[in-house]
């Protein structure tokens, strides 16, 4: 299973701009080498990432093989209220991962 | 006396003072970290942008997870890692009574895995070693390399001593030549580390990967174009028991990230 770190605030006030950093382990292979053998190694990686806010989406991004292994994306996006960040990554060979993180917002 | 031989008189004097290195004194001691750039140094301080936390989650699961034929897992003897583990990374590589030789962390695991679980050990530089060893290892954070005193380990401490100053390979290189005679200067725009231990195993950015000082090793050997030793060998952890020893006192730091 892939394993992922989120970093969200735990705690912030209203309209203020909170930074969120995400990290995941996926060998991002590129699909551009080749073995001793000249065999092509096929390619593997993340292809989207999105994140939702309560429900919303608030982030996307589109990920490509230059991408480096255990792909790092942080973002900033305002407070609007509590609630549930939820982050998604899907990739290759039907890859997909979900985390989950809560804010309180005063 | 011609001119040409005093010349090359003055130079075999030059290059016998250069290659008399001495080992750098406890005062002047720095870990790599030191010399990493500030985006570098911010993703090792942070857990959650350090890669190498990545594996530490691994290890953490692994740790619990039953094993071999025993039905055992490393928690079932060992308790929370974060209370008896605490310290264990900083002493290694340590001597084994029964085998009568210093092993390193990787070793320990894997005797632990052959003789308490009954299970097959672990490959070098497998997935799952490196996740146990960066758990364990990180339990000794902040604390310093604390190499055994034990008088058994001296002729593994000499060896080690002894290959950290032999020339080797194609560029007939020695460890010395970079690491004690040459360090914080520049080679091809990096700075010369002092080399030291204190990080592993550690994210390195040019491999996208998680690796063991083995590894790092294997990597010096292969950039002198030398033939590197198998893993685990005798040479290996002989240079392991010496590079701990000549960087008693820094802090562990594992996982670090480095360029």
């Amino acid at each position: 299973m892939a394993r992922a770190l989120i970093n969200v605030p735990a705690q912030a006030k209203r309209g203020e701009i909170i930074t969120i950093k995400t990290l995941i382990s996926h060998t991002m292979e590129t699909g551009f080498r080749h073995t001793s053998v000249g065999a092509t190694i096929p390619r593997d990686i993340i292809t989207t990432f999105t994140c939702t806010y309560n429900g919303e989406e608030i982030f996307r991004a589109d990920l490509f093989p230059a991408m480096a292994a255990n792909p790092f994306i942080t973002f900033t996006t305002i407070a609007t209220g509590s609630g549930t960040l939820v982050f998604n990554w899907t990739g290759d060979n039907g890859f997909t991962a979900t985390e989950s993180s809560t804010i309180t917002v005063e | 006396m011609t001119r040409w031989a005093q010349r090359s008189v003055l130079v075999a004097l030059v290059v016998s003072a250069t290659t008399a290195s001495a080992q750098i004194p406890q005062s002047e001691l720095r870990s790599g970290y030191a010399d990493l750039g500030r985006d570098t140094k911010a993703m090792q301080d942070d857990d959650t942008t350090n890669p190498g936390m990545l594996w530490a989650l691994d290890g953490e699961a692994l740790w619990k997870t039953k094993a071999g034929n025993a039905e055992r897992s490393c928690a079932d003897c060992h308790g929370d890692a974060k209370q008896t583990m605490k310290g264990v990374s900083a002493r290694y590589p340590a001597f084994e009574g029964t085998l009568g030789r210093p092993i390193n962390l990787d070793q320990r695991i894997n005797l632990c895995r052959a003789q308490q679980q009954q299970a097959r050990p672990f490959s070098y530089e497998s997935k799952e070693l490196l996740a146990l060893s960066t758990y364990i290892g990180l339990q000794s954070r902040g604390e310093k390399l604390n190499p055994p005193s034990d008088p058994r380990m001296q002729p593994s401490l000499n060896a080690g001593k002894e290959l950290f100053s032999r020339r080797v390979g194609q560029l007939n290189l020695s460890c010395a030549q970079c690491h004690d005679d040459n360090w914080g200067k520049k080679l091809a725009g990096n700075t010369v580390p002092q080399g030291h231990p204190n990080g592993y195993p550690l994210y390195r950015l040019e491999w996208q990967s998680l690796g063991s000082l083995q590894r790092r090793l294997r990597n010096c050997m292969i950039g002198m174009r030398a033939e590197p030793y198998e893993y685990g060998s005798t040479e290996y952890v002989d240079l392991e028991v010496y590079l701990t020893s000549r960087g008693r006192g820094l802090p562990v730091e594992t996982p670090a990230v480095r360029p």
